[in-house]
């Protein structure tokens, strides 16, 4: 068995709960917006990092390259040109998993164990046990995940959880090379968000703010943006992000119908067993559900 | 997301189908939660340098094995290095991607050669090739070396084979390179400063002493004020910016862009003003006006440590755009007005008061009242209240406790005033009292990670190292009248005019050069060196390869064909070459010129008989050495791995081949052979000179015991010891030094470069990090941050301070230790006024003060300003090339070209994670002007101009506004150059077939910044 390196806080589709009596150091990422100049050294630390090299793309006529996430592309750097009170403003966003307190997509996730959040905050996806159903794309509120053409499973930023189990930051935020990106605890995020505010108020930015949602429970990524009032300026970054209906709805009241259904299932499951052999997980059901995913994100790239 | 029927059940079914199969023990989850293992565990670390910009950003290599003889190294991961005081563990998108440059399918694997007219290469040995060059070489310097000139002079000049070295090479590979070079008697040599910052060194060295950046990246943190104008610091050197973000989070301090675009830079800036490419004089000469009439000028300072008192000669005028000194019919200045009235005793006559009418104050404020804010608007296109809101800024720095500080790079060098644009600029910083001071300086932010190095090491046409000069026919035909016009007498009593010791630094440097041949009854060998007769820049190379004047081209590290202007010009004058040898680590454009690309590069293999041969090299991470970053820092760096293939590091293959030449002339015979058999060539191994035997020579040592004249019975050095520092070296032939300026850098202490103590002494100041010339000092010219009586200016900003008995603090005074403040010494030790210059008497090929010029090519085809003198008078322009300008009648936009931050010049896009993050050629254009032209976002454009096209993707911005120039509209096209067809990007265009081959009348550093083109719909 693999040394656990990270306290686990709860797994998609377990049943069993995770220990929790270990407190860990909350984490959290935090992207200071207002001085990001959009030089992708993230995009580029983090490839190199995690191994993954998205193919070479096409200029499409703005500075966005890979154009968007992908399976190989666990950051983006996403450019928008806003004129606010007469000024111009280049407003740069370093978009990714924002690692949700509340994970929409570990709530939508059907397969035990392929998502997890652990104790300090970091969601983390794990391919070995990913079906490829695409439903956690559907449960973010952030439409971060994709699902990889090569094998068929999702794949996201991990909030380099390899290093930050062995005490080190990700390998974006120690590239960052104006420090736009910074790492530590939480708490510490959050006091250094308010000085960053504080600043850019005096530099005139009446709507300079954090963004940490509370419709998904806050998140372990964070931004300082100039325009907290009006985050949609920045390349769409939801106002108000909510996990979606259906997800809601499963954890909601299909959740406790789920659970007498899987009693139902394991004692039908047993006596099917000792009458007519073990049981196979439908091959049919997996593939329609990852075609599902396919589409979707053909239809995210278009 | 709405919730369907067909969802719901989906939903449903699956949560259950898996749910059941938990139920069932089948759960996956037993493979408990894991993140991926961490994959450094057993690394070996090797501790190394970026190799592209000069910001110097330590790296950490992680390689396989753990070093056992048995297990190969093989790198496969690199981050930054985190006690690194610059870069502090960051790394900007190509130093973040270095490992897929190590491991590039474009690197070089072994020689090869084109033959003549064919259009594939073809492998050969090493043996082969090296005999083979050395062989072309022997033949074309034989026939056409020139011994002597017509005055009988020995000039030593063979001018048929030119060379380019490598700026991104180790200052080992530099030096060993400068002795082949010049013992060769090739005087057709750049480095890539040529192109780059070579305008900086002109600028800077004829107004405070020295050509180089004048603080540290570190130290912007202490500026209260940052314009960067003529650069763009967060896309060019991203981790040197984060000082600048560091000032503005932790002081407040604001940061104000002007440029033609809205660029990175500006993103996180609190103003940007636009302004026409080309027109920085004005603005700049516009804030010296307001500076003045706004009575915002540091007046202790300026009378204490500037030349404004200085009394300039009767004969210096300036009138409807001409200085004094025109010559029509040459189409030349002669410069001997440009000088100040001196007294009996040779010294400048001062007035301290300032007021008589031909002091450098009074004739600069008259220069300057031409520049009223109108002007500066009716020119630039920037509007007026930016441009005062600028002014107000940088006025507030004339307090002693506020500084301000310029980041800038080659938007101001690459023009025909370039060297006069970075001098408006540094007559500012002077009238504020910001240099010298913590927070404050002209900073000139290098290009390449060793450009520094290079230019130090004199890699360029007529320089030797330590920015001695060659010797030029001419003004030096002999020893005595080389040191007689190379050594400065002081201008005013008791200053250290450290130039003062140039015999010193030359007897060393020949020693080094020429060994035991080198004695004072050969006058040290000085008639074994090359002498100069014109500058062979770039341009000139290429111009006289056009004309079929050159046979042979050497090319170090670099690529020509892309980088140079006029890339058509360039490509039919290569072809006119009988042989090319390539060097480099990874396959350039310029080694494959002969090959047919279509649209882009459409030239028949056939019809070219140049013989290419192409040697790789290692890269930076492959070898031993130092380079320098543009803080004047010489970091070592070690080697983390072999190099793929046959590759070889560059020293080896410069030993090898000058020892093969060597052996030619040895057994054959030749001409001018003296001083190819006489040049120090005592290598352990000739053939591969190590990293090591060359940093110890550019140190230098001491060849007889060295006598300390202080005390009696001591020693500054024992004979074979390396010296301590500069102060050690004689005149007498005592001592051997390859780079006066370097002495220090590896003492009998050992390898200062290799230093690695990060502590701060104070204003992020770490002399224990590295080692910096000269001398170890990090903030040049730091006296000039205490008044007179030695008391620093701002209390808060102690570099250095007088103790009552010297010079001490945070930094190594750059100055005489021990003379204190009523010495009379002033701060600029290099000069011989001893203070910094405001008028540049004749440094400059150009004037004394900087005047506005229009561009070769300009948008408005007048100068407001002169409308008889549109352009400079003193640029150099070849007819060839005079017939490639175009009119705004013909190509009515302007052209701009620079970098982007993801790429590094034509090299990153052989590096696959650089070309991700910005895979394909484009251009930028206006939404106004794109509307115009039925443009929109992701079109395909065509854009050319008098020499040439390119075609790429149209990114429509409003980040490139129209402006308003004498009345006209004038629309910029933003030009990035990275693209071409070597590389693991989408293949593009070579960008510089677009600008002009014309230069800065200093440096000829080519006018890429600002020309005129044409824009259609492909």
């Amino acid at each position: 068995m693999a040394l656990q390196s990270l306290d686990i806080t709860r797994r998609s589709a377990s049943p069993t709960a995770s220990p929790q009596a270990r407190k860990t150091i909350e984490i959290a990422k935090l992207i200071d917006v207002s001085t990001c100049i959009g030089c992708k050294a993230c995009q580029v630390a983090c490839s190199e990092w995690n191994d993954i090299r998205e193919e070479v793309g096409h200029n499409i006529g703005v500075y966005d390259n890979p154009t968007d996430l992908s399976a190989d592309a666990w950051t983006v750097m996403r450019f928008a040109e806003e004129e606010s009170n007469g000024k111009l403003e280049w407003l740069i966003r370093k978009d990714g998993c924002m690692h949700c307190a509340d994970p929409g997509c570990l709530k939508a996730c059907p397969s035990p164990g392929a998502i997890i959040q652990y104790s300090n905050g970091i969601v983390d996806f794990h391919q070995e046990n990913c079906i490829g159903c695409g439903y956690c794309i559907s449960g973010c509120p952030f439409n971060v995940p994709r699902i990889s053409q090569q094998d068929n499973k999702a794949y996201k930023c991990t909030m380099c959880s390899d290093r930050v189990a062995v005490g080190m930051e990700p390998a974006c935020v120690k590239t960052c090379p104006t420090g736009a990106i910074q790492f530590g605890s939480k708490e510490d995020m959050k006091q250094l968000a308010a000085s960053r505010v504080a600043d850019l108020k005096t530099r005139g930015y009446a709507g300079a703010g954090l963004y940490d949602p509370q419709g998904v429970g806050g998140t372990h990524v964070m931004y300082v943006l100039h325009h907290a009032d009006k985050p949609q300026q920045y390349s769409g970054l939801p106002k108000d992000p909510q996990i979606s209906p259906a997800v809601q709805l499963w954890k909601g009241w299909l959740k406790p119908l789920a659970t007498v259904g899987i009693a139902a299932a394991g004692l039908f499951g047993f006596f099917h067993y000792i009458t007519v052999g073990p049981n196979h997980a439908d091959d049919e059901e997996d593939d329609t559900a990852a075609n599902v995913g396919r589409k979707e994100k053909q239809e995210d790239k278009a | 997301m709405e919730v369907n029927r067909r969802q719901f059940f989906k939903l449903s079914a699956a949560q259950i189908g898996t749910a059941s199969l938990v139920g069932m023990g089948f759960s996956p989850s037993q493979a408990l939660a894991e993140v991926r293992q961490y994959k450094l565990m057993g690394a070996r670390e090797t501790r190394n340098t970026c190799t592209y910009c000069s910001v110097g950003c330590g790296v950490i290599l992680y390689s396989l094995g753990d070093g056992a003889r048995n297990a190969k190294s093989e790198i496969f991961h690199i981050e930054g290095d985190p006690d690194h005081p610059v870069s502090r563990g960051s790394l900007c998108p190509k130093g973040a991607g270095l490992l897929d440059f190590i491991h590039s399918p474009k690197r070089l694997q072994y020689p090869e050669v084109r033959e003549a007219g064919s259009s594939e290469w073809k492998r050969i040995g090493w043996h082969d090739a090296i005999h083979r060059i050395a062989r072309h070489m022997k033949a074309d310097r034989d026939a056409n070396i020139v011994a002597t000139n017509a005055d009988g002079v020995p000039v030593n000049r063979w001018l048929t084979t030119a060379m380019l070295t490598a700026s991104a090479g180790s200052n080992e590979t530099g030096i060993i390179t400068q002795k082949f070079l010049r013992s060769l008697g090739i005087i057709a040599t750049d480095a890539q400063a040529r192109v780059c910052h070579g305008p900086t060194v002109s600028a800077l060295a004829s107004t405070f002493g020295r050509g180089a950046m004048t603080n540290s990246w570190v130290d912007i943190k202490n500026a209260d004020f940052i314009l960067v104008m003529g650069g763009n610091a967060a896309e060019a050197h991203p981790v040197g910016f984060k000082w600048a973000i560091e000032a503005k989070k932790t002081r407040g301090s604001k940061l104000m862009v002007v440029d033609p675009r809205y660029n990175r830079t500006a993103a996180v800036s609190d103003l940007y003003l636009p302004i026409r490419a080309g027109a920085d004089i004005p603005f700049l000469g516009g804030v010296i006006n307001w500076l003045i009439a706004n009575d915002k000028i540091h007046w202790d300072y300026v009378k204490a440590y500037t030349n404004a008192s200085f009394i300039v000669g009767d004969g210096f005028a300036f009138e409807d755009g001409l200085f004094s000194g025109y010559d029509e019919a040459k189409d030349k200045y002669d410069h001997s007005s440009w000088t100040y009235a001196l007294d009996e005793a040779g010294n400048a006559r001062t007035d301290p008061t300032l007021q008589h009418p031909r002091c450098v104050w009074q004739l600069m404020k008259a220069h300057f009242a031409r520049y009223t804010p109108e002007v500066v608007t009716n020119l630039c296109g920037t509007p007026v209240d930016g441009f005062l809101e600028v002014c107000k800024q940088l006025g507030e720095t004339a307090r002693p406790d506020k500084v301000g500080t310029i980041l800038y790079a080659l938007g101001w060098t690459q023009h025909t005033v370039g060297a006069q644009n970075i001098r408006t600029m540094a007559i500012i910083q002077l009238l504020l009292g910001n240099m010298g001071m913590p927070g404050g300086g002209v900073n000139a932010l290098r290009g390449h990670s060793n450009i520094q190095g290079l230019s130090d090491l004199g890699l360029l046409s007529t320089s030797l190292p330590g920015y001695l000069t060659l010797p030029n026919e001419k003004d030096h035909p002999d020893f005595a009248s080389y040191l007689a016009k190379t050594t400065p007498k002081p201008l005013q009593p008791g200053q250290m005019n450290y130039w003062g010791n140039t015999p010193k630094f030359f007897v060393s440097l020949m020693k080094w050069l020429w060994g035991d041949n080198a004695r004072q009854d050969n006058d040290w060998g000085y008639h074994w060196l090359p002498k100069w007769d014109k500058l062979y820049d770039v341009l000139h190379i290429v111009e006289l390869m056009h004309q079929g004047k050159m046979n042979g081209f050497i090319v170090q590290g670099f690529n020509p064909l892309a980088s140079f202007p006029d890339a058509n010009k360039v490509t039919e004058s290569f072809s006119k070459l009988k042989y090319m040898v390539i060097i480099d680590p990874i396959a350039t454009e310029t080694s494959t010129f002969w090959q047919n690309h279509g649209d882009s590069h459409d030239v028949d293999p056939a019809r070219i008989q140049t013989e290419v041969f192409r040697l790789p090299s290692t890269c930076f991470a492959e070898e031993d050495g130092a380079i320098v970053n543009s803080s004047r820092w010489l970091q070592w760096h070690w080697k983390g791995a072999d190099a793929p293939g046959e590759a070889k590091g560059d020293n080896e293959i410069i030993g090898e081949l000058f020892t093969a030449l060597r052996e030619q002339y040895r057994k054959e015979g030749g001409k001018v052979a003296e001083p190819i058999l006489n040049v120090a060539w005592n290598y352990r191994d000739p053939a591969a000179p190590s990293p090591e035997e060359l940093a110890k020579e550019m140190n230098g040592k001491a060849l007889a015991d060295l006598p300390d004249p202080k005390e009696p019975g001591k020693f500054l050095a024992r004979k074979g010891e390396q010296i301590p520092g500069f102060a050690a070296l004689q005149d007498d032939g005592s001592t051997a030094s390859a780079c006066w300026i370097f002495a220090g850098c590896w003492t009998q202490a050992g390898n200062q470069m290799a230093r690695r103590d990060n502590s701060d002494t104070g204003l992020g100041n770490t002399p224990g990090w590295a080692w910096a010339w000269p001398a170890n000092r990090r903030i040049l010219y730091n006296r000039a941050s205490c008044d007179p009586a030695g008391q620093p200016w701002d209390a808060k900003r102690k570099l250095i301070g007088w103790n009552g008995e010297k010079w001490a603090g945070a930094d190594i005074p750059d100055f005489k230790a021990d003379a204190g403040p009523d010495s009379g010494m002033n701060p600029f030790i290099m000069n011989p006024e001893g203070v910094a210059r405001l008028f540049c008497t004749d440094k400059l090929a150009d004037g004394p003060f900087p005047e506005h010029y229009e561009p070769m090519e300009s948008p408005i085809g007048t100068n407001p300003l002169h409308p008889k003198v549109v352009s400079s008078p003193a640029v150099r322009i070849f007819n060839t090339d005079r017939e490639r300008l175009g009119t705004h009648h013909d190509y009515p936009y302007v052209g701009t070209t620079y970098r982007l931050t993801e790429h590094f010049q034509f090299w990153t896009k052989s590096v696959l994670l650089n070309a991700i993050a910005q895979p394909e050629q484009f251009v930028e254009i206006g939404e106004a002007l794109a509307r115009e032209k039925g443009i929109v976002q992701g079109d395909t454009v065509k854009v050319s101009s008098k020499r040439g096209f390119i075609k790429a993707k149209a990114v429509v911005t409003k980040r490139l506004m129209a402006l308003k120039v004498n009345g006209q509209t004038v629309h910029q096209i933003g030009i990035p150059l990275h693209w071409g067809w070597e590389g693991v990007a989408q293949k593009g265009y070579l960008t510089n077939s677009l600008p002009p081959a014309v230069g800065d009348c200093n440096t000829q550093t080519p006018e890429y910044k600002s020309f005129l083109v044409n824009l259609e719909k492909a």
